[in-house]
């Protein structure tokens, strides 16, 4: 399936979960949130929340800034 | 209150969350993390600022800036900087309180991309917004007397009117308008935006600002961690001068010395 992560479209393995999306870009847990069509998904939910065909994915973290 | 004598300050008191320093620094523009790192020391803040963005998929490794700010000794409070709209302020907030688990946040809905000035209606909706959603609210906002009352009203923990525009180190641009929001808030004022040096930031906290925060001010001096310090004493010397209560200006002199008893004059 195809989805839009940070602006750019991905190809992801159906079923796929954000923590699954997460494992696949090499990112940790700590220190970023995700949303998905503009929902925060809790950290405690990465792992059975399941990406769908076309969804807009969100990953962000702290950068510098004032 | 104010202090008797020279005793101790109150602590600054935001929503539930209290600080000793009433200096609020940010992380951004400066030459390397270790110079922010030791600039933030300096300071003796509690409270720093972070932006909140979009990962890089394919560059998503190596240190990040949390690894050089020490959350035992520093509150985070990230802002929605660059936000143009209330609904992504929003969710920009949300975010952030998920990925560094604080309800603190700096709210900045921008109105116009040259003076960096907010965009009011849409900082009040946003403001309204996260404030049910539970958040302690500190709003940058411009310095009108009637935004800050409309921003206290919602609930906002705290207000932040700019001394100048963002980044630009002009300094207090309009002392009078703060002297009057300062008079009329039920809530912490902190002066955002507009420090370009330690005099800026006494004049903010002699007015009475509760607190400054600043960003560009420390990091683009050419010494950052030195004018770090600066702002400290600063911001120090500014809240105490405030507590103690100036004397009244008065257009004539007034002689510190005995006129009475000079040599050379004529004993009656």
């Amino acid at each position: 399936m195809n989805a839009t992560i940070n602006g750019e479209r991905r190809e992801l393995p159906d079923g796929a979960t954000v923590a699954h999306l997460l494992n696949e870009l090499n990112l940790e847990k700590n220190g970023i949130a995700v949303a998905v069509n503009e929902r925060v998904i809790r950290g405690a939910n990465f792992d059975e929340h399941r990406l769908q065909e076309g969804d807009v994915i969100e990953i962000i973290r702290a950068v510098a800034g004032g | 209150m104010a202090p008797v004598n020279g005793a101790a300050d109150a602590p600054l008191k935001i929503g539930k969350h209290e600080f000793k320093s009433r200096l609020v620094v940010g992380s951004g523009k400066y030459s390397s993390f270790d110079v922010m790192q030791r600039a933030h020391e300096a300071s003796g803040t509690e409270l720093v600022t972070v932006a909140i963005r979009r990962i890089h998929l394919d560059d998503a490794s190596g240190k990040t800036l949390l690894d050089f700010i020490d959350r035992s000794r520093y509150k985070i409070l990230p802002n929605t900087a660059g936000c143009t709209t209330a609904k992504d302020a929003v969710l920009t907030a949300q975010l952030a309180r998920e990925a560094l688990g604080t309800d603190l946040i700096k709210l900045e809905v921008i109105g116009d991309p040259e003076t960096l000035y907010p965009d009011t209606a849409e900082t009040i909706v946003a403001a309204r917004e996260l404030v049910k959603d539970g958040f302690t609210v500190l709003p940058y906002i411009i310095d009108d007397p009637t935004a800050c009352k409309r921003l206290e009203e919602v609930g906002c923990a705290a207000v932040m009117p700019l001394g100048a525009p963002i980044g630009s180190g002009l300094g207090i641009c309009n002392p009078y308008s703060l002297t009057i929001i300062k008079q009329r808030s039920n809530v912490p004022v902190i002066i955002d935006a507009g420090v370009g040096t330690a005099s800026d930031a006494a004049i903010a906290m002699e007015l009475g600002a509760d607190a400054v925060l600043m960003n560009t001010g420390i990091a683009l001096a050419k010494d950052a961690i030195m004018m770090a310090r600066a702002m400290r004493l600063a911001v120090e010397a500014g809240r105490l001068a405030y507590l103690a209560g100036r004397m009244q200006k008065r257009l004539y002199a007034s002689a510190s010395s005995p006129m009475s008893d000079l040599i050379g004059t004529t004993a009656k």
